[in-house]
């Protein structure tokens, strides 16, 4: 059950990322070039993305429980770290060089080209590199 | 055709939906980066099917509706200097922090969680600051 509707929330939100834009790197470059040609639409994408779910918080503070799981996931401890930091500044270098996030770049797999496979193929092997990248920081 | 401002509201309120509901049904934050870096790092074996279900979802929802509307291009580059080196910041710095655009952004910020805010800035703001150096001062973008 936990399956299907992981799979219908995953295409649902795959078709809103191809409605609002996302997946078009030049709409998202456009909104991140606030000097240049500026784009505003990924306001009302992040706008209206955190209205459902402002509402769906406060309503995990009234059920118990989710419907197919124990519980809602815990807060994680608010604490500003260094490589939440850093790795937010990596992340935010990425996006403004390609255009794509990691959503958009899953969702766009089908209609992407090879561009699209070769971004897709090399952030899953940053993903992989990263436990070992977060290892050898430690040790230093 | 809506104009480009409605189009980016309602996909953006059916991100927000999809969101709500994994997280009310399977009790899940909706992350894209966490969803896939745990399928891939083998740190989250213990739910591989559901991440593999929901990443299914997401590349084949849009092909229903390519069907409708017809492609609509990425706009990516051809640089593959570019493409590999933005996608490895991407993978290790989205990894790193925890959170991309929809884990950070959508979940946190509607939670009012300050990694979220702080997240959510620091991308941005690096964003920006990448589009001013590589596009506006050197123009290879």
């Amino acid at each position: 059950m936990k399956n299907i509707f992981a799979l219908i929330c995953g295409a649902i939100f795959g078709m809103g990322l191809y409605k609002s834009g996302m997946t078009d790197t030049t709409k998202v470059q456009g909104w991140l070039d606030i000097f240049g040609d500026w784009d505003p639409t990924l306001a009302f994408v992040l706008g209206g993305a955190i209205i459902p779910m402002t509402i769906t918080w406060q309503l995990t503070k009234k059920i118990k429980k989710p419907v197919l799981a124990n519980l809602f996931p815990k807060k994680p401890e608010q604490k500003i770290s260094k490589s939440l930091v850093i790795g937010s500044i990596m992340f935010g270098g990425g996006w403004g060089l390609s255009g794509l996030c990691p959503g958009p770049a899953i969702a766009s797999l089908s209609f992407g080209g090879w561009q699209g496979l070769l971004f897709f193929f090399t952030m899953a092997l940053g993903m992989i590199m990263t436990p070992n990248i977060e290892n050898w920081f430690s040790k230093k | 055709m809506n104009p480009e401002w409605i189009d980016g509201l309602i996909g953006g309120l059916i991100i927000g939906i999809a969101a709500s509901a994994f997280l009310l049904i399977n009790g899940r934050i909706l992350g894209a980066s966490g969803i896939l870096g745990g399928l891939v790092d083998l740190s989250g074996r213990s739910n591989a099917t559901e991440r593999l279900s929901f990443l299914i979802g997401l590349i084949c929802g849009p092909i229903i509706l390519t069907q409708y509307f017809g492609l609509h291009l990425t706009g990516l580059t051809s640089d593959p200097y570019i493409l590999i080196s933005s996608a490895l910041l991407v993978g290790i710095g989205t990894r790193l922090a925890n959170g991309c655009t929809s884990g950070h952004g959508v979940c946190g910020l509607s939670r009012f969680s300050f990694r979220g805010i702080f997240a959510t800035i620091f991308y941005l703001l690096s964003g920006v600051l990448t589009i001013i150096v590589f596009k506006n001062l050197v123009g290879i973008l």
